[in-house]
């Protein structure tokens, strides 16, 4: 439904509707991520500027593209839990390879993005739940990036390292990144008749097989665009922290769960929104050190602080759901 | 032949053999040498999987997104908790128990009480407490550097024959379990509800009570879990449960229980303990390095659920 459309429903049938609950629901990712801005512009004025974003938002674009990556999963009924561990493969192979043997560095990006779609067929053609396969994954990844990377170290390639500490004018790169990733995704997504089809896999798996579509095909193509994205996301964070480490990303599998959930997506159904996914990443991103840093938290509290955030949020969420009133 | 043949459909039996190859594999390689060693071993490490185990089995079976990701905080702070009651005197074994049981029903309450009342999906919620649950047992066990009463140290190490006593009482309560999940109104209800929920709702089968029994049930299953790995290994720390998070969902899977809620199978989790603490034993017996040990072990997860096969769907 677009802004405009319910926009007019709520004009006619007034605040308690529905169709107020829905687009308030729909709005509360952005909502989230204001009230944490105004937060932080509140503890510390001079964070709202330029540099400011460019520093505090800088994390945001690997957590990002994870999220996507997981959302993608998640539109299909499946959950990815190696993600995490597969961004810090990404990140060994980018930091070494990459630099050193770029051929062979693209070979195996590649490959590895094969492997997802491998998996995505895996799952589909023995019905296998995807939680273990994928738990059984993330410990390949990182046993692959430890033989890689047993200690932290290797370096990005200039070429990347330069492309991440881009500074065009006016708006910092992150926002321009995150709006470019929000943006993409969902015209593909959400504004295509395959993304369609893709996301009805999620929704009624049977209904699109019988209208004559693969399932196959949509759970290979998903599983692929994860691994495609978590191959930009392991990019990404190497090209800001500039060496790699193999145990880099173990903290994005929950944190891109957490994204896509608050971002509005629910984990059955089909139901997700990439803007949305973007913006709970962001939301993570800038909940997660910068506003707990301005507001003092001792270090010991701000893993809690995160938690608390995540579950005001989410309590916000759910406390619209139960007013819009579809279960 | 039939004996053998009904044996084999078991589900959990696989888990078992799996156990045993991996056993095999080490021994042959150990060239005998060992063989026993091992197995006590693998007996007193797979207690601990077998315990978080059972309550995550309880928890998945409640049907699909049912799972508990604050295990490992809850077993951290737990393990602080235990320590510090006990204070290092056997006099206050079981007082220490008692608190670190209560410590783990109170996070798996709290769990619950996220999910229905605040109605947030089992995954984010118990992610979003057990972050909660880290901070207070970093602020609670900073520098906690208390011994196990001895007393308490010693009953966690002792061998019947080999067999650690810990791994007899695993075993008796795994049977209390599988009496609780097959024969007993509760493990029933579990069933029902994960089979579908509106039907055990339309059924009369108190859904709420009983999901807030089984978070409750599981909270408290990490909490003795993380009493005991203290005693066992001789002090809390924040990361001593870290590992539970991912082997409490393998150890059920593996062993035949369904993600998809609805069909539970308690001796597959003694089995699938077994084979993953057997498998790290063989893996470290080979003398390969930690990178190749990883590898191995997921794609031998990835493998055997392959083999094992999904779930057959009903429809």
């Amino acid at each position: 439904m677009t802004a405009s459309a319910s926009a007019e429903t709520l004009a006619r049938t007034g605040l308690r509707s529905p169709a107020f609950a829905r687009l308030l629901r729909a709005l509360l990712p952005a909502l989230s991520m204001t009230l944490i801005l105004i937060a932080i512009a509140y503890l510390n004025p001079r964070a709202i500027s330029y540099f400011g974003f460019s520093l505090m938002l800088n994390l945001a674009i690997p957590i990002a593209l994870a999220t996507i990556a997981q959302m993608f999963v998640i539109t299909v009924n499946e959950l990815d839990l190696s993600i995490g561990t597969f961004v810090g493969f990404v990140a060994c192979v980018t930091a070494t390879w990459l630099r050193d043997a770029p051929l062979l560095g693209v070979v195996v990006l590649l490959g590895s993005i094969g492997v997802y779609a491998a998996l995505g067929a895996l799952i589909h053609l023995r019905n296998l739940p995807s939680i273990v396969v994928t738990l059984g994954m993330s410990f390949v990844w990182q046993g692959l990036a430890i033989l890689m990377l047993p200690k932290p170290g290797g370096k990005a390639p200039d070429w990347l390292q330069g492309f991440m500490s881009l500074k065009p004018p006016f708006v910092p790169f992150p926002i321009i990144a995150a709006l470019v990733i929000g943006l993409g995704v969902h015209v593909a997504l959400m504004r295509t008749s395959y993304g369609a089809v893709l996301r009805g896999t999620g929704g009624n798996a049977q209904a699109i097989h019988r209208a004559g579509w693969s399932i196959l095909k949509t759970k290979v193509t998903m599983f692929a665009l994860t691994g495609l994205f978590g191959v930009l996301s392991g990019m990404a964070l190497v090209g800001i922290t500039t060496s790699a480490d193999a145990n880099l990303g173990n903290g994005y599998t929950l944190l891109a769960i957490a994204g896509v959930i608050l971002g509005g997506g629910e984990f059955v159904g089909g139901r997700v929104s990439p803007i949305g996914a973007v913006i709970g990443a962001l939301t993570l991103a800038l909940a997660a050190s910068p506003l707990l840093t301005f507001m003092h938290i001792p270090p010991d509290w701000q893993v809690a602080a995160n938690g608390a955030i995540l579950i005001i949020v989410l309590a916000a969420r759910a406390l619209i759901s139960r007013r819009e009133g579809d279960r | 032949m039939t004996a053998v043949r009904t044996l084999l459909a078991r589900p959990w039996i696989w888990s078992f053999i799996g156990a045993l190859i991996v056993w095999l594999a080490a021994i042959l390689f150990t060239g005998g040498y060992g063989a026993g060693g091992m197995i006590t071993a693998a007996l007193s490490l797979a207690v601990f999987m077998v315990i978080v185990g059972i309550g995550q089995m309880f928890v998945i079976t409640l049907g699909p997104g049912n799972v508990d990701l604050s295990l490992p905080a809850n077993i951290g702070l737990a393990s602080a908790v235990a320590m510090k009651v006990m204070g290092g005197s056997n006099a206050m074994i079981a007082v220490g128990l008692v608190a670190a049981l209560a410590s783990g029903m109170a996070v798996g309450a709290a769990n619950y009480l996220l999910i229905r009342v605040l109605r947030i999906p089992p995954i984010i919620a118990t992610l979003s407490s057990s972050f909660i649950v880290l901070s207070i047992d970093i602020a609670y066990g900073r520098g906690l550097q208390i011994k196990p009463p001895p007393a308490f140290a010693d009953f966690t190490n002792i061998q019947v024959f080999g067999i650690p006593i810990l791994a007899i009482g695993g075993v008796v309560f795994a049977f209390l379990a599988g009496i609780a999940l097959q024969r007993m109104i509760y493990g029933r209800s579990v069933l029902a509800i994960g089979q579908n929920m509106r039907a055990a709702w339309l059924a009369g089968i108190p859904v709420e009570r009983i999901r807030f029994f089984t978070y409750t049930l599981s909270g408290a299953l990490g909490g003795i879990n993380g009493a005991l790995l203290a005693g066992y290994f001789r002090g809390a720390s924040v990361d001593i449960g870290n590992e539970y998070l991912l082997s409490s969902i393998a150890v059920v899977v593996i062993g035949g229980t369904s993600v998809a809620g609805g069909k539970a199978n308690v001796p597959g989790i003694w089995g699938a303990s077994l084979f993953l603490v057997l498998l790290l034993t063989m893996l470290n017996t080979f003398g390969v390095s930690a990178g190749v040990r990883l590898l191995l072990t997921g794609l031998i997860i990835v493998g055997v659920i392959t083999a094992a096969g999904g779930q057959k769907t009903l429809r």
